[in-house]
């Protein structure tokens, strides 16, 4: 029950596939999901004024959602080949739990999108106006409903709970549907990332706008779309930045570790300050915390603590009180979690082996054990608490490159709002530029807050219970380095595939002029 | 009935026929699940306790045993 009964340089190349692969499956998602929701508003535009640039706008992104929609389709499902190959303890553990919304999600997804998506391409002039329009509002819940059964699922990862854990099965059961599905974790979760999402596909329509706008170009498309997407934008992004702060309270609550790491905060305190600005001058290592050192920072003082508690001068416990326990604060040492999850390791294998021999006794007593300790059962494969740090500097620069770039999304939402209410946006060509320039960093917004979230929870696939080097499958390494590096190359072949398209697409549409 | 079928496939028949970057995008979805499918989860991507259990019993132990080793 040691962390060197595993391999874990099989554990580090399964992460790094599983990583490759998500990283690259949320280039496409977010642009689909926001992107519908676009179109939808474009449409709906067409369908109430009856004006002919409105039709021509829609079928417009129309084209380029397809674009991203086509490529990026089935993406996601090497995601599930590597659960059932690469994670098969893991699929094992939470199969029952897992199993129930990504069924919904691929039903759901198979007839609200593909039924609809070809009403939506087909059907101009062969079905009624009110009719496209319905279907393409249904193609952007059902894309977004999809995202919401996954989302449910991961979230579950990050807050287990509605589950039993059945030590004769190995296997988590499912017995409360709807505490799964409405856990605080999943509600924020789907909210945050779909606004995230929204906010991206409105940076994307903006700057592609800009791009006409500095050509001379499509004038007249390009200058409304910028209004859609900078008014769509900025309510959204003003619903990220609530939702992420109701995110940062979830966070606090259920995985305080990865909460400090987002901080980088070693040392618990009251009145805690957040970092605007600041970067680490050396690496900390996990076995000697207090070694980090700081560069210059601007702290905004005590926006940490109301984060975590809605109070300015709540304590919020760093790095080293995780580890070592804070008895003021009613915070269990890891050294202590971990000796309770050995126990219920050991009580685990007791149980199995009393119940092979018949002993009812000697497994009711191990049952008891294993139960008093399951919650800290993940705890018990590590020696060393250390071991249970994430990687600090990776978690807390993905953490204000998320929340620096989504702050700046704001404004430019805002001044291309005004720009183009004012009808200046044609003469203001230094925030054309900038539109321009967001939609990289809109995408690396999006994959710093998959990376805050998911290397922010290391070394957990489940929270608690589960660390990622019991999750993994005893398979061949040499097959999980090779299928990394295959990834990489069909990833990266998609996606030139796809910017070459798109630029193809945007680069030929012909001049429509001021119509 | 027959009426509605006609109609339903010649809808989609003529979007079809009448796509032009959509069957560029086809060909791509095509192949990339021909990849998926018929390369990688064949060769590469097996289920684990699918292919070395028969029984999930036997998958319960087994997964015990690796959790409690």
């Amino acid at each position: 029950m040691l962390m060197e009964h595993f391999n874990l340089a099989l554990v580090d190349w399964s992460r790094a596939q599983f990583a490759l692969t998500a990283l690259y499956h949320w280039l496409f998602v977010p642009l689909t999901l926001g992107t519908s929701f676009i179109i939808a508003i474009m449409e709906t535009i067409y369908v109430k004024t009856g004006k002919d640039i409105w039709k021509r706008i829609t079928k417009f992104w129309m084209v380029l959602f397809a674009i991203n929609f086509a490529i990026g389709v089935a993406t996601g499902i090497i995601l599930e080949f590597e659960f059932g190959t690469n994670w098969s303890n893991y699929s094992w553990f939470v199969g029952d739990i897992f199993g129930a919304p990504l069924a919904i999600e691929g039903i759901m997804a198979f007839f609200l999108e593909s039924t609809f998506f070809a009403v939506m391409f087909f059907g101009w002039n062969k079905v009624s106006k009110g009719f496209h329009l319905t279907s393409t509002w249904l193609v952007a819940l059902g894309s977004n409903l999809s995202a919401l059964w996954i989302l449910v699922a991961n979230a579950w990862m990050q807050n287990p709970v509605g589950m039993h854990f059945n030590p004769e099965t190995a296997r988590n059961e499912m017995v409360n549907f709807w505490a799964v599905l409405f856990s605080p974790t999943a509600i924020n979760k789907f909210l945050h990332t779909i606004s995230s999402a929204y906010v991206m596909s409105a940076i994307f329509v903006l700057g592609v706008s800009a791009w006409f706008l500095l050509k001379k170009r499509n004038q007249a498309l390009a200058k409304r779309s910028m209004i859609v997407a900078s008014t769509f934008g900025l309510i959204m992004s003003v619903f990220m930045v609530i939702t992420g702060d109701e995110s940062a309270r979830e966070v606090f609550r259920v995985q305080p570790m990865k909460f400090a790491s987002m901080e980088g905060l070693y040392h618990g305190q009251t009145d805690a300050p957040l970092t605007a600005v600041g970067f680490f001058t050396k690496t900390p290592k996990p076995e000697a915390p207090n070694a980090n050192e700081w560069g210059p920072k601007i702290k905004i003082p005590g926006l940490l603590s109301y984060m975590a508690a809605l109070n300015t001068h709540a304590y919020v416990p760093g790095i080293n009180d995780l580890i070592h326990g804070n008895a003021a604060h009613n915070i269990i040492s890891y050294y202590e979690r971990i000796k309770m999850g050995k126990l219920a390791i050991a009580a685990l294998k007791e149980f199995q082996l009393a119940k092979k021999a018949a002993n009812d006794s000697t497994a009711r007593t191990a049952l008891k054990t294993f139960e008093a300790n399951y919650k800290y059962f993940g705890y018990g494969y590590y020696n060393d608490p250390h071991k249970l740090i994430p990687d600090v500097p990776l978690v807390f620069y993905s953490f204000h490159t998320m929340v620096g770039l989504g702050l700046l999304f704001v404004l430019i939402f805002l001044l291309t709002l005004i720009y183009g209410l004012k009808g200046k946006l044609p003469v203001k060509r230094w925030i054309l530029y900038v539109a321009l320039w967001a939609i990289p960093f809109a995408y690396l917004a999006q994959e710093a807050g998959w990376m805050v979230a998911e290397f922010g929870r290391q070394p957990w696939v489940v929270q608690n219970y589960m660390p990622t080097l019991s999750a993994v499958s005893n398979i061949n390494q040499t097959s999980v380095i090779i299928t990394f590096f295959l990834f990489g190359v069909i990833f990266t072949v998609l996606l030139i595939a796809e910017i070459k398209i798109m630029l193809n697409q945007i680069k030929q549409l012909k001049d429509g002029g001021q119509q | 009935m027959v009426k509605l079928v006609k109609k339903v496939f010649f809808f989609y028949y003529d979007g079809f026929r009448s796509m032009t970057i959509g069957k560029k995008l086809w060909i791509i979805i095509l192949i990339k699940l021909f990849i998926i499918f018929a390369i990688l989860k064949i060769f590469f991507f097996p289920d684990f306790l699918k292919t070395h259990f028969k029984t999930d019993q036997q998958r319960s132990n087994y997964v015990i045993e690796q959790l409690t080793k």
